[in-house]
């Protein structure tokens, strides 16, 4: 799926990265616990989060993710969106719950990041 | 490398760790090792923010096989340091929690993002965390460069 069909498809808007609408998204992974990001996300993955402090994008910086879509919503602060301009990192605010975007994402295609349970980082 | 983290700074955050990945990049270092790194030095970063009494220090040293990365502060130290390396086990102050830290993770995503991990801890003293990224990727590299 592409970024542009993406935004529309979440009735979301664009914030960052309207020069890339072929942007393909096939990949994401979704939680507020950034901790839970760091640990369990793969290379090239789309980010479905609530959370809109810097540490966001400085998780996506150093993970390598290629999108990041803002739910409920929230709206990044302006400082956020330079940052992830400079980064060239696109970013999508949509008004709908994590559980409808997530919903709609996989419906049309887009699939889990290849990642590991918790259970797989430990020994439980 | 070294960079000083101060205690409570969360308005920085991260910020740190991005710019180590970053050197690490610019010192030729592969992404996917870098990538490792960051991750490393970002839990370890969000660490000395929330949990040291006085912050510490983040120091990096490129080697021909591997990022050594060392996590360096002052107290108050870790009690039990198993119980810490239990999923989900935190001590993290509510406002580390609305920030999206403090799941309980943070020990064990540097060690399983590590190829060698050591931890010591003291209670008055402090901890002191030491990381072994392998260079895997520049291996890899080199491998199909010699072929």
């Amino acid at each position: 799926m592409k970024l542009s069909e993406l935004a529309k498809m979440i009735n979301g808007s664009i914030l960052v990265g309207r020069d890339q609408p072929d942007l393909v998204i096939d990949r994401a992974f979704a939680a507020d616990l950034l901790s839970d990001v760091l640990a369990l996300t793969e290379e090239q993955t789309t980010l479905v989060t609530g959370m809109i402090n810097p540490q966001v994008m400085r998780v996506a910086e150093i993970l390598n993710v290629t999108a990041v879509i803002f739910v409920r919503g929230k709206v990044p602060p302006q400082a956020l969106i330079e940052y992830a301009t400079k980064l060239d990192i696109p970013l999508v605010a949509t008004k709908k719950t994590m559980f409808e975007a997530c919903g709609l994402m996989y419906a049309n295609g887009v699939r889990p990041c290849r990642s590991r349970s918790v259970c797989e980082m430990s020994d439980c | 490398m070294k960079h000083t983290i101060r205690a409570g700074d969360v308005a920085h955050g991260g910020s740190a760790s991005a710019r180590i990945k970053m050197e690490l990049i610019q010192a030729g270092v592969d992404a996917t090792t870098a990538r490792r790194a960051g991750i490393v030095a970002f839990e370890g970063e969000m660490n000395l923010i929330v949990y040291s009494d006085n912050g510490g220090t983040i120091s990096v040293a490129v080697k021909p096989h591997a990022v050594v990365i060392d996590v360096v502060d002052t107290g108050p130290g870790i009690e039990d340091i198993d119980l810490a390396m239990t999923p989900g086990y935190s001590t993290a102050p509510d406002w580390a929690t609305d920030l999206g830290f403090g799941a309980g993770m943070g020990l064990i995503n540097m060690q399983k993002h590590s190829d060698r991990f050591e931890i010591h801890s003291q209670i008055g003293t402090g901890t002191a965390i030491q990381c072994w990224i392998e260079r895997k990727g520049d291996w890899a590299m080199k491998r199909q460069e010699a072929s």
